[in-house]
Order: C-alpha cells, then structure tokens, then sequence
C-alpha cells in the first residue's frame, strides 16, 4: 500500500505543497472547486426538474435546471419554425456537410484537386437548394421560418467560406504595387476592424434596403450575412497578410526568375505557403466567427440564442426565473461545442503541421 | 523599354478601371439612395443634431432632461460608452494579469483551474454571457427588501448596486487631493525611474492620505444607503445593466487577457532566467529587471487588440438595455428621425476615432519597452 501512496504523496508534495503559501493557495483552490462541482452538480440533477408540461413545474422554490423546458422547445432551438414535415432536409445538408468534411481529410482525394475542388462547389449548391426549396419537387421554406442552430451554421458556414477567398484577395489587394488597389483595401480593411460588429450589422440591415433602387427588397438572412461575410473578411485579411509576410523574399524572386506570371506565382507558390503558416490564425478567426453570429438576433435574425432569448422572455407558458438559466445553460453548450471542437481541431493541425517542417 | 511602358500601361489602366467601378457604384448608391429616402420623407443633413430629443435615458454621467438636443444626447452615449470602456479595461487587466500568472503557477491545482476558467469563458459568445449575467443572475437578485448585504456597507438588490459615498466635506477633499496628487508623482518617478531604484516605495505616496483618512475617521462622514418604504435611498448606486455589461466585459476580455499575459512570459528563454541567476540575482529582481521587461514587449501589441475588441464589444450594451453610444444614437435617435445613414455613419466615425486613438496610445507605450537594438 505504502508504495502505492509514495509516488502520489510526492507528487502532491511537489506540485501542491511546496511551500506554506502553496499550501494555502491549494486549500483554497480545493474548497472552490468543490464548492463549484457540488453547485452545478445540484442544479443540472439533485435539485433539477425533470418532468412536467409548462413552466409552473419548475416555478418551486430552490429548483435547480428546468429540463423540460428544453426537451419541450428542442425542435423550436434546433430548427427554429422550418416546417416538421421538411425538417429531413436540414439533417441531410448536416449529414452532406460532414460526409464532405471526412471526404476531405482523406488524403487521397485532397490530392486529386479537380475532385475536391468539385466536390467542395458542389455542396453549397446542393444545401442552398435542399434548404431553400422551390425547385425539384422541394416546397420552398422562406427564411424567416429559419431559426436556432440552424440559423447559426448557415451564417458560420456562410461567413467561413466567403470569408476567406475575400480576405485573400484583400490581403493580396493591401500588398498590391498599385497605389488605388492599396488604398481601397487597406482602407476598407482598417474601417471595417475599427468598428463593431453590430454597427455593420446595422449597416447591412438598414442601408443596404436603402441604396438599392427602389422596390429591390432584400431577404433579412441575407443582409445579414453579407454584413458578418464583410466582418470577417477584413479579419482573415490581416490574418493571410502576416502569412504572406513571412514569406521570403527570394521565394517571390525565384517564381519570377522561373517566368511565372503573377497569378500563377500567387497561386502555386506564395499562397500555399503562406496559408499554411497562417491555419491556427485563420482557425481562430473562424471561432471568433462563429461566436459573433449571435448577434444577428439584435437586427431580428432569430438564432440559436435568439430563439432560446425569445422563449425565455416572452413565452408566458414557461415563465419562471429556473428557465432563464436551463435556456442560457443549454444555448452555451452548444457553442461552446463547437468551438471547443474547432480549437482543439486547430492545436492537432498546428502540431502535425509542426513535425512537418521540423528538420 | 517597350516592356516597361507595357506595364506601367498595363497598371494605369488596371486602376482606372477599378476607380471607375467603384466611383460608379458609389455614385449608383447614393442615387438609389436619395430616390428613396425623397420617397420616404426622410430629411438628410445634420440639422436634426438641434432638435429637441425628447426622450429620457435611464443612466447619464452629464446632465440630461428629455428637453436638451440629439446632440446632448449623443454626448450622453459617447460619456456612458466610454465609462464602461474604462473601467472594462481596468478590470480586465488586473483579472488577465492574475488569470495569467496562474495558468503558470507551480501549484497544479491553480494552474487548472485557470485554465478551465479560460477554455470555458474563450468558447462561449459575449452576447450570451451579458444575457445569463443580466436576466439570469442580476435580475433575479432579491428585491429592494431583502437586499444582500455585502462588505463596507454596500449592498446588493435587483435595482443595482448600491454604496456607500464619502459626504463631502473640507477633509475629504483635502485627502482627494493629496491622494492625486501622490499618484502623479509616483507615475512621474516611475516614468524616469532609474536603474537601482527604490522607485516602487513611491507608490506608498498616494496610500499615505488613505491611512490618514483611515486614522482619522470621526471627522469624515459616509452617507450609507439605508432602506426605506420603497427603495434603498441615500449612497451612491451602479444599476444592474451597467454591471452586467462590466462583469461581463471584464471577465470575457480577462480570459483572452490572461492567455497574452501566460504566452508573454513563457517566451521570455529559460536562459534569460538562468543567466539572471547566475549573476546573483533573486526570484524577486529576476522578474522585476529580467522577465517582466522582456515580457511587455510580447504583451503589449496583442494588449492593445484586446482593450480596441473591449471597446468595440461595449456597443452590446444595447443587448441589455445601457444607454451607450450605439443603444442611444443607432437605436433611439435612428428610430426617432429615421436618418440611418447620418446616425450611423457618426456612430462608426466615433468607434474609429476610438480605435485609432487606443491604437496610437498603446503603439506609444510599445515604443518604451520595444526592444533596442545596438
């Protein structure tokens, strides 16, 4: 026994003991840890509610997570009001989605570029027209049926794929030697990371109607996407631009020397270099990305956590203090979900890039 | 020749075109713009800055009644956004710093709860955290009559937090004085703070009117919030949706904080730290003249974009109802006149001019501690 005990009492020693101060602190730490643990232990189980049919079940005092909240509007979070009976087409645009995503790490057919690069134009066309509808036999489903987790991917997916392309060409535009090509970009790029996200939203919803000649309207998604595709673009701009400054000089004299033209020198030389130093960067864009499509719900663009803010406040069926917090609880989950994923998915990235280049 | 005039063609020409498409776009919506606002009715110019705004605004640091002009009232906005942009990066900075010491501490248990705390805080969006500190903890508070009594006389209810304030008196504002006065001369001796210096005792400046107030507490009066019928009355008070926007600006923009101050000093070189022991020096000065310095330089430029996004992410205010720049001039005062294009071009210029100054100030103090190369 004792020899089961010493290397865990020495390493306790080590790392929790090794002073009186550390000592204290590690006392400390502990009773706030199991304060914490024992807090969210006994609202998510011992003091939650786990059946009931509206909010008066989790109206009790001292009630912990008003479960059924979320098992009864699950449908309202994840789909927003996209009809039950055409729900089956947003399950097979995830399901296209992540057979796209396999099919792409694996490295055969990332090889064979024209299969990718057909493959990858392939499926927004496929989604936008399962989701849409209107066409091949589908019933079309205007957006503002749209709503919850839903709403968040099409905006993240939309702002991930735009925005890259347009920071590249941005970045590539900051670089340029020609005078009015820098000042444009640089100069939509320094307004753009000036200002909040929620003042282009602004922009996108209450100028874009108003420039376009009258009787053209404008789909309310549709703004906003445009509006969180600019965003973006003028961060992973900055992003690509630190990728393409560390690439050597004697790189771009060399694609020269070989009588590449400047296109093709971008394209098969500077640019894959350059984006692949830059992936944890353009990766921590996406994040960022992903975490401020929520604010499309304050231009009226119900996602996921619109939906979970909207039931919580004005729904008088569930009305009670325990469902705020389930609804908050639940809605953080998910994103953090997601962007727990991506940030891992970058670490992996960056390290097997890593041994790559290690000599 | 020929191939250098080519190009030199080539380029012009590129650039005019795209000069001429974006001229052309521009002057399309502009057009497009005017047609339809004339159609609307809606005025353009900034005449209605003059006009009397007529609304009230629940939090101001100026004075304001719903009689003064748009104008007072953007001033409103802007002195509110700003206040919470201040303290925001105060705060911020102290709960990085504490959050990026930890992360490294030798002590296993806290440097993981550091990093809980950062992975949990950096994966979750602002906006949610304002909503679930705001309608889920703040306003659910006890009422006015059951108010949560916390340290120095303060207390805690649905309606804000309330505290004590110094009533002022000829003492008071003797020690305020002094206590200035301290803090000026302890930031001028650490600005030209030499080598050996004993320049950290300075700072005992600014705590010595302090103690005396401490020491000489019967002279000085506190007005200490008490309950009557309704309401807390008397003291001063911070309403819940200006905390709720500081809590949680301050403990998003701490984790991303933290994380710049634990890689700023993990890429100061072991060397540095094993050449400073060598020479003789201890833990205490081998941070204080060895890591720290080299450190800053690390921490500084990605500082600065920490404390604009903290700028830029107090326009959220309007998620939970403070009146900031963004709530008062791109929501009310746009709804009220319907100039969208005056009140949000302002609102940008005015988040520009923030950023940039931010920038300029904090590129400032970068060029302190850069290193100089000899």
């Amino acid at each position: 026994m004792a020899q089961f005990l010493a290397p865990v009492i020495a390493w306790a020693r080590a790392n929790l003991f090794s002073s009186v101060f550390n000592g204290l602190l590690t006392v400390a730490a502990l009773w706030l840890s199991v304060r914490v643990v024992w807090a969210v232990v006994d609202w998510a189980v011992v003091s939650a509610v786990f059946v009931g049919n509206d909010g008066s079940a989790c109206s009790g005092a001292g009630v912990g997570a008003c479960w059924p909240f979320i098992t009864h509007k699950l449908g309202l979070f994840l789909y927003g009001r996209y009809p039950d009976a055409e729900r089956w087409r947003v399950l097979t645009t995830y399901g296209l989605v992540v057979a796209w995503m396999v099919a792409l790490a694996v490295p055969k057919v990332r090889a064979n570029g024209i299969l990718a690069l057909a493959m990858s134009a392939a499926v927004p066309v496929i989604a936008f027209i399962l989701l849409v509808g209107g066409s091949f036999g589908l019933k079309p489903v205007p957006t503002e049926l749209w709503g919850g987790l839903l709403v968040t991917l099409v905006v993240a997916s939309v702002g991930i794929l735009a925005s890259l392309p347009l920071g590249v060409l941005l970045a590539l535009g900051r670089r340029s030697e020609l005078p009015v090509v820098r000042l444009l970009s640089t100069g939509f790029i320094e307004i753009v990371r000036g200002v909040p996200l929620i003042t282009v939203l602004f922009m996108a919803s209450v100028m874009l109607p108003l420039v376009l000649p009258t009787g053209v309207t404008f789909d309310k998604l549709l703004r906003a996407l445009i509006g969180v595709a600019l965003f973006a673009a003028a961060y992973m701009a900055e992003v690509v631009r630190g990728g393409l400054q560390s690439i050597p000089r004697g790189q771009f004299m060399a694609a020269d020397a070989l009588g590449l033209t400047g296109v093709q020198k971008m394209v098969h030389v500077i640019l894959p270099q350059a984006l692949r130093v830059v992936i944890p960067g353009i990766v921590n864009s996406y994040i960022s990305l992903f975490k401020d499509t929520s604010l499309v719900l304050i231009i009226g663009v119900f996602d996921l956590l619109g939906v979970v803010q909207q039931s919580i406040a004005a729904d008088a069926k569930w009305f009670s203090p325990a469902t705020a917090v389930t609804g908050y609880v639940f809605a953080g989950l998910l994103f953090w979900v997601f962007c727990f994923a991506m940030s891992r998915a970058a670490a992996a990235l960056e390290a097997r890039l890593a041994t790559g280049t290690r000599k | 020749m020929t191939q250098l005039f080519d190009r030199r063609a080539r380029a012009i020409v590129w650039q005019a075109l795209l000069l001429a498409v974006v001229a052309g776009a521009i002057w399309w919506m502009v057009r497009n713009a005017s047609a339809n606002l004339e159609r609307q009715n809606i005025a353009s110019g900034f005449g209605f800055l003059s006009r009397t705004a007529g609304f009230d605004i629940s939090q101001t640091l100026i004075t304001y009644t719903n009689t003064d002009t748009y104008a007072r009232a953007f001033w409103v906005g802007l002195t509110n956004t700003l206040l919470v942009a201040a303290l925001g990066i105060v705060f911020a900075t102290a709960l990085g710093f504490i959050l990026g010491i930890a992360r490294l501490s030798s002590n296993w248990l806290v440097s993981r709860l550091a990093l809980v705390y950062v992975e949990i805080v950096r994966n979750i969006p602002l906006l949610l955290w304002l909503f679930a500190i705001y309608f889920g903890v703040l306003l659910r508070l006890p009422s006015p009559g059951q108010s949560a009594a916390l340290p120095l006389g303060a207390t805690l209810n649905q309606r804000g937090l309330y505290f004590p304030t110094p009533v002022m008196t000829l003492e008071w504002w003797a020690i305020g004085g002094l206590t200035a006065a301290g803090l000026v001369m302890a930031g001028l001796v650490w600005l030209r703070r030499s080598e050996g210096g004993y320049g950290l005792a300075w700072i005992a400046v600014p705590l010595l009117p302090a103690a005396l107030a401490m020491a000489s507490a019967p002279p000085l009066a506190f007005e200490v919030p008490t309950l009557t019928k309704f309401n807390l009355e008397g003291g001063g008070v911070v309403q819940p949706e200006f905390l709720a926007l500081l809590i949680g600006l301050v403990t998003y923009t701490g984790a991303y904080i933290g994380e710049i101050v634990r890689a700023g000093i993990q890429s100061v070189p072991e060397g540095q730290r094993q050449a400073a022991s060598a020479l003789g020096l201890g833990a205490r000065d081998t941070l204080r003249f060895v890591v720290v310095p080299q450190a800053l330089r690390a921490i500084i430029p990605p500082l600065t974009n920490q404390y604009v996004n903290l700028a830029k992410n107090s326009s959220l205010a309007v998620a939970v109802g403070y009146p900031d720049l963004v709530s008062v001039f791109a929501g009310t005062i746009l709804n009220h006149t319907n100039q969208a294009v005056e009140t949000i071009a302002i609102t940008m210029a005015v988040y520009l001019t923030m950023s940039l100054t931010l920038a300029v100030a904090m590129n400032a103090l970068n060029a302190r501690v850069a290193l100089v190369e000899r």
